[in-house]
């Protein structure tokens, strides 16, 4: 049945999954580096663990299922998926954390399902779910900002890496000792407990428009998700519906009651809404695939991630919102088919 | 003054490169005479013409080997004086890679034309009725290569009324030069073809359309529209040339006309239906061989390109020549292990041999290396497909439903709306061969489809002789019911 491959047109330059894996890679590099300069070594160590967990599990599945190791370990899709569960975890996390996450991503959201291109779920956002719901106390365990570029006394690499591996330092320092709570947290508890948002605000998390250094690494990701949009590596249907989405509905609630809902501005910079948007909604193997459909595939995350912040029971709500619009993205292409040239619109 | 004139847009498409300029370099030269023409009975869309010739028989250049008995289908001329060698099958140029019904010729070397051609005419003089029949007569087929029979193109039936006549100089396939060649060599027999063409089909304008690539073509048919001195851009005699955008399809017909006129071809209709006819410039310069000259179709510029080459070049080549001596002189091959294909890098039709002929569809013979053997992934939905379809199809999903089999499906996404372009192709990340999954999936539901229709009939028939037999038994049972019933009663008492 596979026709041979020797017809037309034969101008086609070969497969470049890779060099297109490769270029959402390069564009995450300095949100890294500015990771890094907020919040110290843990970073890096936390995409070491998840990038040799990943190539290791995706290398074991596919000689399990037969498959050319080496082809498709180049398409660095693995990677992907490894540096984006990396980003969602907190550095300093326990080591286990990352390996098992990443591991359940790429052995069970992956390649039980077929691999490459099959995956009806965002394997990244499968892996930091289960992390989510089975641990959430590490997984809420988020460092202040400790990081080389910014604190008096930043932690050594030594120290990161026994408090990863041992959970405690050789003095004395523990994970809780340096971490503080996420700006979202900060927000939905302060709320919770009936403080105006401003209020919250003014405490010690919160950077200019959202939270103290996740401001500056989330800028970085947006510089690296518009780099993507100019290389036309990603369209710009989900990211835009998703933002304006999420900016519309948090306006317009922020407009009706400014002391209980965050403005726009503070929404869009803080979690993971940029690198929702940019990196993990635009997965192509779980996302709709219409243009028209992209858009509803768009909105719909950036509307549930709203709402999961504001009346649910996580702090963020992208990865919760991503995985509920991959169930709905076969049904959405269905609909959003578009009009061919020569049928009367409509028909 | 260019006076600047709308243009619109059609879906998708690709910027490719042209590589055109390696078979511009040298002149055009009418190709030399093999000694050996094979002219398949089939070089058109339609039933096959009929022998009209014995093996044995002499005939001379423009004589008709086979006629037309059809509507839809075009006769094959003697494209030089010699003797009929064979009828019979020869391998042709399909994608099957089978043998059809050929004459073969062998050139006596005096090219002698036939009696009452070959002599100018004035078609000022002719009906519309006695145009068609000259350019049916003549074997004019659409020379883009899609040869369908002109004629039937150019009678619209009474109902439809078209405004406007196009011809397509675009030529967007890379390498292909051969009408670029021909606008620049023969601009005036261009323009007086289609002033009869205008005229026989009564539209109110013609475009003639040229890809802003190949502006010295452009220049040559405003030159031959406004007379030798001032080249101008104003329309003369409702006839214009437009330049139009490179950008890969924009010479597919329904993409043309979207660009020029605004108007979408509907799914399942034809140009006419919107009020257009589109020809190519070789078939508007044929139809002026054919009205204002008397010779049929007997020859076609060829381009003979690609790195495979060593002399890319134009050639006039009659019907019937074989590639390989036609590949002989464009310099011979330059690589070991070449790969044939007729017409373009994108839509052309990959060759078995080179022992094949040139037919009226042959616009381009391109030598390429084979290319190594390169590695499939799976498809990841990344859309590209999706942005530079023509016809705002969805190749994923498409690709999705031919590799699963799931045909009905396939069909309900428009797989028989694809122009089989090959964008979607050419910019896939994974390297899948999308456009022969799709044609796969065509002739899977072609056959399908006639296998339906078949076991339809046979049903019928079935249920025929079901219920003729039925009515027979009964009429049998009728007869003897009568005895029947007295043995019974027989019996009892």
């Amino acid at each position: 049945m596979m026709p041979s491959a020797a017809g037309t047109p034969s101008l086609a330059p070969g497969a470049r999954v890779g060099a297109v894996m490769r270029e959402v890679i390069y564009a995450l590099i300095p949100a890294v580096a500015v990771g890094v300069w907020w919040f110290g070594w843990g970073v890096v160590v936390n995409l070491a663990l998840a990038a040799a967990t990943a190539l290791a599990a995706e290398a074991l599945m596919l000689a399990v299922r037969g498959r050319p190791v080496w082809l498709f370990l180049g398409d660095a899709s693995a990677l992907v998926t490894a540096l984006l569960l990396a980003f969602a975890i907190p550095p300093l996390a326990p080591w286990w954390l990352i390996v098992f996450g990443t591991a359940f991503a790429i052995i069970a959201a992956k390649h039980l399902y077929g691999g490459l291109g099959f995956n009806p779920f965002n394997p990244a956002m499968v892996g930091y779910v289960l992390l989510l719901v089975s641990f959430p106390r590490e997984m809420s365990t988020w460092p202040a900002a400790i990081g080389p570029g910014v604190a008096a006394s930043p932690l050594g690499i030594q120290d990161v890496l026994s408090l990863v591996f041992s959970g405690h330092a050789g003095t004395g320092l523990t994970v809780d000792a340096v971490s503080s709570a996420t700006p979202l947290d900060a927000v939905r508890t302060g709320v919770g407990l009936g403080h105006a948002v401003d209020a919250v605000r003014a405490g010690g998390a919160f950077g200019h428009i959202g939270g103290k250094g996740t401001e500056w690494v989330n800028l970085a990701v947006l510089g690296g998700g518009l780099w993507l949009l100019a290389r036309r590596i990603i369209g710009w249907q989900i990211p835009l519906a998703l933002l304006a989405t999420l900016a519309g509905l948090s306006g317009l609630f922020h407009l009706s009651d400014p002391a209980r809902y965050a403005d726009p501005l503070f929404h869009l910079s803080t979690g993971a809404s940029l690198l929702g948007a940019f990196f993990i909604a635009t997965d192509p193997v779980s996302a709709a695939t219409t243009p028209r459909g992209r858009l509803f595939y768009g909105a719909g995350i950036g509307a549930i991630t709203y709402v999961i912040r504001t009346w649910g029971g996580y702090p963020d709500g992208i990865a919760f919102a991503v995985l509920l619009m991959n169930l709905a993205a076969p049904t959405i292409d269905q609909y959003t088919r578009p009009r061919l040239f020569g049928e009367r619109s409509g028909g | 003054m260019r006076f600047a004139r709308r243009l619109w847009r059609f879906p998708g498409g690709l910027r490719l490169a042209g590589n055109k300029a390696m078979s511009l370099a040298t002149p055009l030269v009418e190709a030399s005479l093999p000694d050996r023409l094979i002219l398949p009975l089939r070089q058109h869309i339609g039933a096959p013409a009929e022998p009209r010739v014995a093996v044995g028989q002499s005939v001379r250049k423009g004589e008709i080997l086979a006629q037309a008995r059809e509507y839809v289908s075009a006769p094959v001329h003697a494209p030089t004086s010699g003797r009929v060698v064979a009828i019979g099958e020869h391998p042709v140029p399909h994608p099957s890679g089978l043998s059809a019904p050929c004459i073969e010729l062998a050139p006596d070397g005096e090219d002698r034309w036939d009696d009452g051609l070959d002599v100018p005419e004035d078609p000022s003089s002719l009906s519309p009725a006695e145009l068609r029949a000259r350019i049916r007569a003549a074997g004019i087929v659409g020379l883009g290569g899609a040869v369908f029979p002109s004629a039937v193109k150019l009678t619209p039936g009474p109902q439809q009324v078209i405004d406007t006549l196009v011809i397509n100089g675009v030529e967007c396939e890379p390498y292909i030069t051969c009408d670029d060649t021909l606008m620049q060599t023969r601009p005036r027999d261009v323009v007086e073809g289609a002033r009869v063409l205008r005229l026989l089909v009564g539209a109110a304008r013609c475009i003639l359309a040229v890809e802003d690539n190949k502006p010295q073509a452009a220049q040559a048919l405003r030159r031959a529209l406004s007379g030798e001195a001032a080249e101008s851009n104003e329309p003369r005699d409702g006839i214009e040339v437009i330049q139009v955008p490179t950008r890969f399809p924009a010479g597919g017909e329904k993409q043309l006309i979207r660009v020029l006129t605004g108007r979408e071809v509907p799914r399942s209709g034809l140009p006419l239906h919107i009020g257009v006819v589109c020809l190519n410039v070789g078939t508007t310069a044929a139809v002026y061989d054919a009205v204002f000259r008397r010779r049929p179709l007997i020859s076609r510029i060829v381009t003979v390109t690609g790195p495979g080459v060593r002399r890319p070049r134009n050639l006039l080549v009659r019907l019937g020549t074989p590639l390989s001596y036609l590949i002989e002189q464009a310099g011979g091959y330059a690589i070991e292990r070449p790969r044939l294909t007729m017409g373009g890098p994108m839509m052309g039709l990959a060759l078995s041999d080179d022992t094949l002929p040139i037919t009226k569809a042959t616009n381009c013979v391109l030598v390429e290396p084979q290319p190594a053997a390169a590695r499939t992934l799976p498809c990841i939905r990344c859309g590209a497909c999706v942005d530079v379809c023509p016809v705002r199809l969805l190749p994923q999903q498409l690709y999705w439903f031919a590799q699963s089999g799931q045909y009905d499906k396939a069909r309900g996404h428009g797989v028989f709306d694809c122009i089989e372009c090959g964008c979607c192709a050419h910019v896939c990340p994974s390297n899948i061969p999308l456009v022969q999954y799709y044609r796969n999936a065509k002739s899977e539901i072609a056959a399908a489809e006639r296998e339906r229709s078949r076991a339809e009939r046979s049903r019928q028939r079935h249920e025929m002789r079901q219920q003729r037999l039925e009515r027979e038994q009964a009429a049998r049972k009728a007869r003897r019911r009568p005895a029947a019933r007295s043995t019974t009663e027989a019996g009892q008492s």
